[in-house]
């Protein structure tokens, strides 16, 4: 049922009016703020608003070349420009710190278009009177349980790996789950004071299906007459030390050993606090407190899998503040599940439950806005992570930012989708290894983003030359980011599982944050001029070769031109140093066939065979790779009779080449070369931006209007080029056409992982099973 | 078969060695013949006239007299039949009565059912030099179930239901045969719970079981008001009031949910109130045993009526200890089950309350299936 109505005087601190604030930390954006809506509980205040965000942009824009600009030789010009996004600022903080945060958020919004406050949870009708007296807006409540779900298919909708299992004992407690794009329909517990189970079958569509008065505040009261210990975290803490065994009676207490019969095992409770009626004897505050929460945790598990069982629903989230975070309530409930349901049920828990009510809440009042029909993104550096505050996990970070956690949400431009490609949607993992559960692959990328850092906040000041607070800000990154990795390497399951893709982002993400939009724009800048001088020469040599002679030698100019990348550290110290280290150079180092992964002589069987509908290029970085590599490539593919949609970032992430960028160069390319030019009139060339910002991508977030085309377009190969795109992500992605991966490893520690080397190749074509090319056998024995 | 077991030797017992009360059924043989009473050695008889000459043995055991079975007719012969109980944890005193009275000496085979027929086997044999007959808990407690029920007795009807039982004041308990009973959800509230689905005399499965019985609520009682007896427990439950320990529906929401038909008197959080310092040292004893009451029967009220749902059935049986003189658990039964299944679901009770198992024992020596 409802999250407990009062809270107990013993339980909350007195009103700590000493804190202070640091106004850019904890509510920030608040000149702007708009819609407030606050879930208040028996202990925790949870605050939401809207806000807008400026920040810088770098845009591009082409020179006149017909006019020939006094530009010297350059492509086009770098604006950096201001751009307003939407932004959702979340943050949780003890009920004690309320007045304070009332005060400085009053002293703080400078916009007063607002009028109401949307309020919900128990502890809203408290303190009704205090909010609308500091803050001069009108309280409105809403409904909890309302609240509740619409936040829960919020989270649910627009945040990856928002769900997980927990499991004590293995290797990493938080296994992530992928994102099922059809979330309902779903059973939410939410074991409040009491517990309430819920149905939830479409957005709008749910049910209390039933319920039960054993809840928290069952745990919480008759533990505290129990143990006469008063605080829930005290009860819990006393619990995960105690023996539950010495109060309870088990299955051997009467029966000696097991019930083999019924397959009941000895050390099952028979009869919670049952040895506590015969023995004359004291017991424990520790065993009463785990006795205790055994009985709670197995009964609500139990009844939780039997209106699972009744309404044939088999994933069930459990919420309310006897799961916020507590790793001893998540087990235990685990434990229950697992038992009562052989396994067949999986418990699982949301890493922002404790945000549900006041996502909810705000959502109801900014109706108008239709924030459901945008998507919106965790913004990693706003956002504090998984078990932030918690004591036991993290008592540094406590002591440093007080009780406040935080959760921001960006709004994305684009609205994004599913790749429609994708062979089963429901079992796409984008990642190839998972970080949080592969402990050495974990060290490595840790250390090598730390190494890597000097690195980047040195390109970031050069990449604001006339900006002289660069510096300064580059060193806020610096610490932000460096904060980032040691919080991960204490809790790598902070925003989900951590993969090399969610340290790129978060990266991405800090940089963005201090006003660091393009670090990269000026280099890409200099090596699309360098490249654009090469393109026709590059051209003219590749036709001259025989047909098959070509073939090769388009795949092989688009994987050296992949080993020109800033992203990776290998070819970075390589490219600072040797400024020529030219095209043909490139060439050389790549390895010889046969390759790490090498399926070209089917890549070339199929090319003997009719062309395809159309291709989905993934592209990659600037500068050599787009435009020798790459653009031939495209070029080949469009003579062949193949349409062609490339596919490049929304917004820019390290080196590689954005849509606005590509757009330009495309432009530049078809003026020299008739194919391209021929295949942009005729609309059989196609520039999308991907909807993404990463160096890595996840084909279950693209931009809806890139599937549309897609499918439209009856794509029949998706291309993937380049290490953060084939490798680090979607090496293993399974697709319903036929797919080329293509990459140079750059990366030693990675390349010996895969068993190869330095600048080995992963040249991977695949058909999807069961669906064999039918033209296939007519022409080639493949 | 029934004169299979004519020549049976005496006495006859049923035991149900459970994790807080063995019970024990004695038939008393009320047809023995002059030439049985001449052979009859003088252990048997020593036996016999201590149980029925008896209601209380040393300081725990206890005959339920009110339970006595009269002029029943078991293998032919005729007979009173006797039910007594006493603490497991006194399972030793008794243990060293078997042996004063030299009752191994009689050869009978002792036909023991509950998880201390495993757990005490060795101490039967090392205190008492007796060879335990062991049969299964479940097995037992459906034979003892469907064996009372058909039996003819002079006494009142085994079974009854409660009629009103959303009235207080018309609640009435009222007698009911099990005729045609299957299928059957059978609820054994011992120390813990045992949930069965019945679907014939030897079809059945345990559907669950919930560590929240009898034994959490004397347990927990012990623990909260420092009283030591089930009895004493339950006289301080029937004095006190939970409203004041539980907090209801009503104390969030003013009144009903109506959003979910959530009624204003149903408890929201047992115990809830209690997280509260000054309500935690407002409430007695007395409130405190009847919250813990309330508590674990409606607990078991909810996972029962959700297994009845899953299970598909509509009669559920209540037995087990945990019921005896416990009118107050019943009702709320009653009530639980006809309030939240809109009268779907029907509750009925057997007065044997707990002696189902020890019964099934008894016939398994008689019948041996």
């Amino acid at each position: 049922m409802a999250e407990c109505g009062r809270v107990d005087s013993n339980t909350s601190h007195t009103m700590d009016k000493s804190i202070t604030l640091p106004p850019d930390e904890i509510f920030r954006n608040l000149e702007n703020a708009k819609r407030f809506a606050i879930d208040i509980g028996g202990s925790l205040t949870k605050l939401a608003y809207y806000s807008t965000v400026q920040h810088k942009v770098a845009k591009v824009r082409s020179f006149d070349h017909t006019a020939k600009e006094a530009a010297g030789d350059k492509l086009y010009e770098i604006s950096m420009q201001e751009e307003v996004t939407a932004r959702l600022h979340f943050i949780k903080f003890e009920n004690a710190y309320i007045e304070t945060c009332l005060d400085f958020i009053k002293d703080h919004l400078v916009n007063t278009e607002t009028k109401v406050i949307k309020a919900t949870g128990g502890g809203a009708h408290k303190f009704k009177e205090l909010i609308e007296r500091k803050l001069g807006l009108k309280v409105d409540k809403e409904d909890e349980m309302t609240c509740l779900i619409k936040g829960c298919n919020f989270v649910l909708r627009n945040i990856p790996h928002e769900a997980f299992v927990y499991a004590k004992h293995a290797d990493s407690e938080f296994r992530f789950q992928t994102t099922n794009p059809d979330i309902f329909p779903y059973l939410l517990v939410n074991i409040g004071s009491g517990v309430s189970i819920v149905k939830v079958e479409s957005e709008d569509k749910f049910e209390r299906i039933g319920g039960s008065s054993i809840g928290g505040g069952t745990f919480w009261g008759l533990g505290a007459l129990l143990t006469k210990t008063k605080r829930f975290d005290e009860l819990l803490q006393l619990a995960s030390k105690g023996q539950h065994a010495s109060v309870d009676m088990l299955v051997k207490d009467i029966y000696g050993g097991s019930y083999g019969y019924l397959g009941l095992t000895g050390d099952l409770i028979a009869s919670s606090f049952g040895k506590s009626a015969t023995a004359d004897k004291e017991f424990s505050k520790e065993d009463m407190a785990k006795s205790l929460l055994h009985m709670i945790s197995n009964d609500i598990g139990q009844l939780a899998c039997l209106y699972a069982k009744l309404h044939n629903l088999s994933r069930v989230y459990f919420g309310g503040f006897f799961i916020r975070g507590h790793p001893v309530t998540m087990h235990t409930i685990t434990y229950s599940i697992n038992f009562f349901t052989k396994g067949e049920v999986q418990a699982l828990f949301l890493r922002h439950e404790g945000y549900l009510g006041a996502i909810g809440a705000f959502l109801k009042g900014a109706e108008e806005d239709n924030p459901n029909q945008y998507s919106w993104g965790e913004n990693y550096a706003g956002s504090s992570g998984l078990m932030s505050v918690s004591p036991d996990m993290n008592p540094m970070q406590r002591a440093r930012s007080g009780t406040f956690d935080m959760l921001e949400m960006d709004r994305l431009e684009r609205q994004l989708v599913n790749l429609p490609l994708l062979q089963d949607p429901s079992s796409y993992i984008p990642d190839t290894v998972d970080l949080t559960e592969d402990a050495p692959a974990r060290e490595y990328w840790l250390y090598c983003f730390e190494e890597a850092l000097d690195g980047v906040v040195k390109r970031a000041v050069a990449s604001q030359p006339d900006m002289p607070e660069a510096a300064l800000r580059a060193e806020k990154f610096r610490q932000k980011y460096r904060h980032k990795l040691q919080t991960l390497r204490q809790q790598p399951f902070a925003y989900g599982s951590l993969t090399v893709r969610s340290l790129l982002d978060t990266r991405e993400h800090c940089l963005n944050e201090f006003n660091f939009p393009d670090p990269y724009s000026k280099i890409k800048q200099r090596e699309n001029d360098i490249a654009l001088k090469y393109y026709q020469k590059a051209v003219k040599s590749l036709d001259e070769l025989s047909w098959e002679e070509k073939q090769f030698a388009l795949v092989r100019g688009v994987l050296a031109g992949n080993v020109f990348d800033w992203g990776a550290k290998a070819v970075s110290d390589v490219l600072e140093s040797d400024p020529e280290f030219g095209f043909e150079e490139a060439k050389r180092q790549l390895e010889e066939r046969p390759w790490l992964v090498d399926s070209y002589d089917q890549w070339l069987e199929r090319l003997k065979g009719p062309p395809h509908k159309c291709a989905l290029f993934f592209v990659d970085n600037s500068g050599v790779d787009i435009i020798l590599g790459v653009m031939p490539f495209v070029r080949e593919l469009l003579s062949r009779g193949t349409e062609v949609v490339l596919a490049s970032n929304s917004g820019p992430a390290l080196n590689d080449v954005t849509n606005g960028e590509l757009q330009i160069l495309t432009e530049r390319i078809a003026a020299m070369d008739p194919v391209i030019e021929a295949g942009l009139r005729e609309d059989r060339l196609l520039l999308v931006q991907s909807g993404s910002s990463s160096p890595c991508l996840d084909l279950s977030r693209l931009d809806k209007v890139l599937a549309m085309v897609v499918r439209e377009r009856q794509t029949d190969l998706v291309i993937i080029e380049g290490m953060g795109r084939a490798i680090h992500t979607n090496y293993y992605a399974m697709l319903s056409c036929e797919s080329l991966k293509m990459a140079v490893i750059k990366n030693s520690w990675l390349a010996d992982r895969l068993g190869g080397k330095l600048f080995s190749v992963v040249f991977k074509y695949e058909v999807p099973v069961g669906k064999p090319n039918k033209d296939c056998g007519a022409f080639s024995p493949c | 078969m029934k004169q299979l077991c004519h020549h049976l030797a005496f006495p006859w017992f049923g035991m149900d060695i459970g994790g807080t009360l063995v019970k024990l059924v004695y038939f008393e043989p009320k047809d023995i013949t002059a030439e049985e009473e001449q052979e009859e050695v003088e252990n048997l008889k020593s036996i016999r006239r201590y149980l029925t000459s008896n209601t209380a043995y040393g300081k725990t055991g206890i005959r339920d007299v009110h339970l006595e079975l009269q002029d029943l007719t078991l293998c032919g012969r005729k007979g009173n039949l006797h039910f007594i109980r006493f603490p497991t944890h006194d399972l030793p005193a008794f243990l060293q009565m078997g042996r004063d009275k030299h009752f191994s000496s009689l050869h009978t085979t002792l036909c023991a059912t509950g998880g201390g027929a495993y757990k005490f086997e060795s101490d039967f044999r090392m205190m008492a030099d007796l060879e335990l007959h062991k049969l299964d808990e479940l097995d037992c407690l459906i034979r003892g179930v469907l064996y009372l029920d058909s039996v003819m007795s002079s006494g009142p009807s085994e079974c009854y239901y409660f009629e009103n039982p959303a009235d207080p004041d018309h609640c009435v308990q009222k007698p009911c045969t099990l005729e045609n009973p299957y299928p059957l959800l059978l609820v054994n509230i011992g120390s813990g719970v045992s949930i069965l689905a019945v679907y014939s005399e030897d079809n059945y499965k345990r559907v669950t079981g919930t560590s929240l019985g009898g034994g959490t609520f004397l347990g927990l009682c012990c623990l909260l008001t420092g009283c030591s007896t089930f009895e004493e427990a339950l006289e301080m439950a029937s004095q006190g009031e939970s409203t004041r320990v539980d907090k209801l529906v009503r104390d969030i929401y003013g009144g009903d949910y109506e959003r979910f038909g959530l009624p204003g008197w149903a408890v929201a959080s047992s115990f809830g109130n209690m997280m509260s310092k000054e309500k935690r040292e407002s409430v007695s004893k007395e409130d405190l045993a009847r919250a813990t009451l309330v508590t674990i029967t409606n607990n078991i009220g909810s996972i029962t009526r959700m297994c009845a749902l899953n299970e598909n059935i509509e009669t559920v049986l209540f037995v087990g200890n945990f019921l005896r003189v416990n009118t107050l658990s019943m009702k709320l039964l009653a009530y639980a089950m006809d309030y939240w299944s809109k009268g779907q679901l029907k509750a009925l009770f057997l007065r044997h309350e707990g002696y189902f198992g020890a019964v099934g024992a008894l016939l398994e020596l008689l019948h041996p299936s």
